[in-house]
């Protein structure tokens, strides 16, 4: 009895998901339509990416302010290397990746070695890193390829559309799969929880604790090096000065996906769905005439009714233990 | 004794898939202590939870000075004089004793606080009280004892206090600190007041209750007047079994086993040139009071703690132990006093803490197969005879004994040689205590080493081939079982100016 329970509870946010699409659908103005499906995938890219990244650091118990800023600023260098410094495309795609896991590995030394707050040492490297891009481009906007251009035309074909096919929605899938089996199915996934739910009975049971909180940044910066070419392929040109409050959007994902602030649990599914609700209620909103106060307007309350009721089911989670 | 003025009966409570509470009644008169017992999970909480309003019952009657009482919130509780002291401190520790005391009730001027009405308030209440305390001290600057007198001031500082609940007080108290407690109480019950106290300590219930009241599986059993009453009487009729009762009155370590620990010259802040030997198979233990150094030590070696100087030998050969991950390399595992606080992930399952210690040896390359550390912690479960549902339930939801049960699980599933075990009791009802030392000594006689800190002396001499004492950081004096007593334990523990550093036997 107990276990179906909690079963329906994990159905709670796809059921959402679920009504959220077809209450647009059914109130939206053409919202029912494949390019409306295409675009809502299209805005989760970026977006997913961030969301995945900063869901292992909120599971270990920290939180990661620079997603924002680090996203653009891997973007900005991707594409000054690729116009300016005439890298090949391939090579300034890596580097993007690049950039992100180098403040990924920055982040994971401040919080693991130098014991900074999360929130502190993140802070500081979310202005860091918008500084560097405006440093090292001279705070000159890039650009990213388009379709017809000669050079590195496949790019946006690659990531984001080919032949009207969303291509990117296997990019970000087959990612997601990805980060499931880190978090769900490996050792260093195990380690995550661990170290959140209990860090210092973690680093008694002989975890190297801080090894393993390092490689969560480095991995997390990963998944955000990703983002930023998600993002360039999306919007093409990036302004230095840029990406704040991007963070936002990536941690509101996990946070309406369920992951718990604490620490100690989350899940990767969750995540996902979080991210797809944003989306939905981003373009659906629209649809229905409302423009972007009302969007962010509305976010901000799913975000409040989401941990809402997410401490709602811990607190009857809670209560079937016997006292 | 005076009337009674707390009357439960027939209270039920059921949570989903547990029936906590079945007709469990309790009885409290004016001034007496009634002593409420139990192993962990009989309902004693539960029932007090009900008694103060923070869960609602089922069925059954709580009368109150003869009028039957509806509690819809602790509030409720409150207003009518029903207080309790919890076991875990409520206070808030960067605040100051009279902050603390007066907290949602400030004697104000206009908008602001009057610091020194406050102050003086606080200090009335604490002479009252007898209590010899600074109304302006932080509370984390003060010993656990001290603040627990915090809580029980505040407590009666609801002028109207006429039920006082304490929640195993004793648990985190030195026995100088238990012997104010205790004085403090008999003072209050003098003062007409009713008192429920839960303990594990069966020793004590002599000293402090005029009545029994023992709890098992959620139920009432019997209440007994504690001066006719023995206190193997109280343990049968708790666990309604047989206690595992041998004491050891000789080392059972073969005279030519091998040593597998050395420890030499351990310093750092809280440890003085600490050093002692540890042999395959041996249960040596620990005593001391409560600030002796012993836990300290304990952690220099499991490299919890960096220390200044000293070696550390394991198997003959000199280790280099920086961290935990060092110790844990060599074959040394640490289970702590505090479980929840550095033993356990309580919010995760059975399985996923038991191999967290080995990831690897349940692990293919890089990922988990689950269902062989399923396997594996089921193993364990049969092994141990842990009591839970399944391996994927939450360690959270496991009583004392079984959650140190878990930690035990842990350390063989890593196959840790030398196992230090940290007051393994501490918060462990009756029954599961003797599972608990009969555990300790299988392993001890599969040929694991054991280090045990204990502040219960029966507990030292029941299960130790060896005792060492510590005061302020030293070792002060080694006594092989057959010549250790309660009184030469204590006599060394207490000796602070003998810098003995022991001699090898």
């Amino acid at each position: 009895m107990l276990g179906k329970k909690i079963n329906l509870q994990k159905l709670l946010a796809p059921v959402v998901l679920v009504i959220l699409y077809v209450l647009f659908s059914i109130i939206g103005n053409g919202f029912f339509t494949t390019d409306t499906l295409k675009t809502i995938l299209e805005s989760s890219y970026y977006i997913g990416f961030m969301a995945f990244g900063v869901t292992f650091i909120i599971i270990t118990g920290g939180i990661d302010l620079s997603l924002g800023t680090v996203m653009m600023c891997s973007a900005l260098l991707g594409a000054y290397s690729f116009k300016v410094a005439g890298w090949p495309l391939a090579l300034s795609l890596v580097l993007t990746v690049a950039v992100g896991v180098m403040f990924g590995l920055v982040n994971g030394v401040f919080v693991a070695k130098l014991k900074l707050p999360p929130f502190i040492s993140t802070l500081g490297t979310m202005m860091m890193a918008q500084g560097v891009g405006s440093i090292i481009t001279k705070v000159q906007s890039q650009t990213w390829p388009t379709s017809t251009d000669p050079l590195g035309g496949w790019f946006k074909k690659v990531f984001i559309r080919y032949n009207g096919m969303p291509v990117g929605a296997f990019w970000l899938a087959a990612f997601f799969i990805i980060a499931v089996l880190i978090l769900h199915k490996s050792k260093f996934g195990r380690y995550v929880f661990a170290i959140g739910s209990n860090e210092e009975a973690a680093r008694l049971s002989g975890i190297n604790v801080e090894k393993w909180k390092i490689m969560v940044y480095a991995l997390s910066g990963f998944f955000v090096g990703m983002a930023g070419i998600f993002y360039a392929a999306a919007y093409t040109t990036i302004t230095p000065g840029t990406g704040n409050g991007q963070e936002m959007n990536g941690i509101t994902g996990a946070v309406i996906g369920g992951v718990s602030m604490a620490g100690g649990s989350g899940s990767m599914v969750g995540t996902l769905i979080g991210v797809f609700i944003m989306s939905v209620l981003k373009n659906g909103l629209a649809s229905c005439g409302l423009q972007a106060p009302w969007q962010t307007f509305f976010t901000g309350l799913v975000v409040v009714l989401a941990v809402l009721l997410d401490n709602y089911r811990t607190r009857a989670a809670n209560r079937v233990r016997k006292s | 004794m005076g009337d009674v003025i707390l009357k439960m009966t027939g209270i039920e409570k059921s949570f989903p898939g547990v029936h906590a509470l079945s007709q469990a009644q309790l009885e409290v008169r004016a001034g007496e202590v009634m002593a409420l017992v139990g192993e962990n999970g009989a309902g004693k909480s539960t029932l007090m939870k009900v008694l103060t309003g923070i869960y609602p019952k089922d069925d059954g009657k709580i009368e109150f000075f003869g009028k039957e009482i509806e509690l819809r919130s602790p509030k409720d509780a409150q207003d009518l004089g029903i207080c309790i002291v919890h076991q875990e401190l409520n206070l808030m520790q960067h605040l100051t004793v009279a902050e603390n005391i007066f907290i949602g009730r400030e004697p104000v001027i206009g908008p602001f606080v009057n610091q020194r009405e406050q102050n003086r308030m606080t200090t009335e209440l604490l002479e009252s009280l007898n209590i010899d305390l600074n109304p302006k001290r932080v509370v984390k600057t003060l010993s656990v004892a001290k603040q627990q007198m915090v809580e029980i001031a505040k407590a009666l500082s609801f002028n109207n206090t006429k039920l006082l609940i304490f929640d195993e007080p004793s648990a985190v108290l030195t026995d100088t600190e238990i012997d104010d407690l205790f004085r403090f109480i008999n003072q209050l019950k003098a003062d007409g007041l009713g008192i429920i106290y839960i303990s594990h300590r069966m020793d004590e219930l002599k000293r402090i209750s005029d009545r029994i009241t023992v709890m098992r599986d959620g139920q009432y059993v019997d209440t007994l007047v504690t001066a006719n009453t023995d206190i193997d009487e109280v343990v049968r009729l708790m666990v309604g079994r047989v206690i595992y009762e041998e004491p050891r009155t000789h080392s059972m370590v073969a005279p030519d086993a091998p040593t597998v620990l050395e420890v030499e010259h351990l310093n750092s802040l809280d440890v003085k040139d600490v050093s002692f030997h540890l042999k395959k198979g041996e249960i040596l233990g620990f005593a001391g009071l409560v600030g002796a150094g012993r836990t300290e030590t304990m952690r220099l070696i499991c490299g919890a703690d960096p220390k200044d100087s000293g070696t550390i030998r394991v198997n003959g050969k000199e280790v280099r132990i920086k961290t935990p991950e060092d110790a844990v390399r060599n074959g040394i595992g640490y289970l702590s006093e505090d479980r929840k606080r550095y033993g356990l992930c309580i919010g995760r399952s059975i399985t996923e803490n038991t191999v967290l210690t080995d990831l690897g040896k349940v692990s293919k390359g890089l990922f988990v197969n689950d269902r062989k550390a399923d396997r594996i912690s089921q193993d364990y479960i049969d092994k141990i005879k842990t009591k839970t549902p399944s391996t994927r339930t939450l360690v959270r939801s496991l009583s004392g004994g079984n959650q140190q049960k878990i930690v035990i699980s842990k350390w063989l599933f890593k196959n840790c040689d030398i196992l230090i075990f940290d007051e393994p009791t501490r918060g462990i009802d009756v029954g599961a205590k003797s599972e608990i030392y009969h555990l300790m000594t299988e392993l001890a006689k599969e040929g694991k080493s054991i280090i045990m800190i204990s502040s219960e002396l029966p507990e030292l001499l029941r299960l130790s081939d060896r005792i060492m004492v510590m005061c302020e950081g030293k070792v002060t004096g080694e006594l092989d079982i057959a010549e250790a007593s309660q009184e030469g334990i204590m006599r060394f523990a207490t000796d602070r100016n003998v810098g003995v550093s022991k001699n090898a036997g």
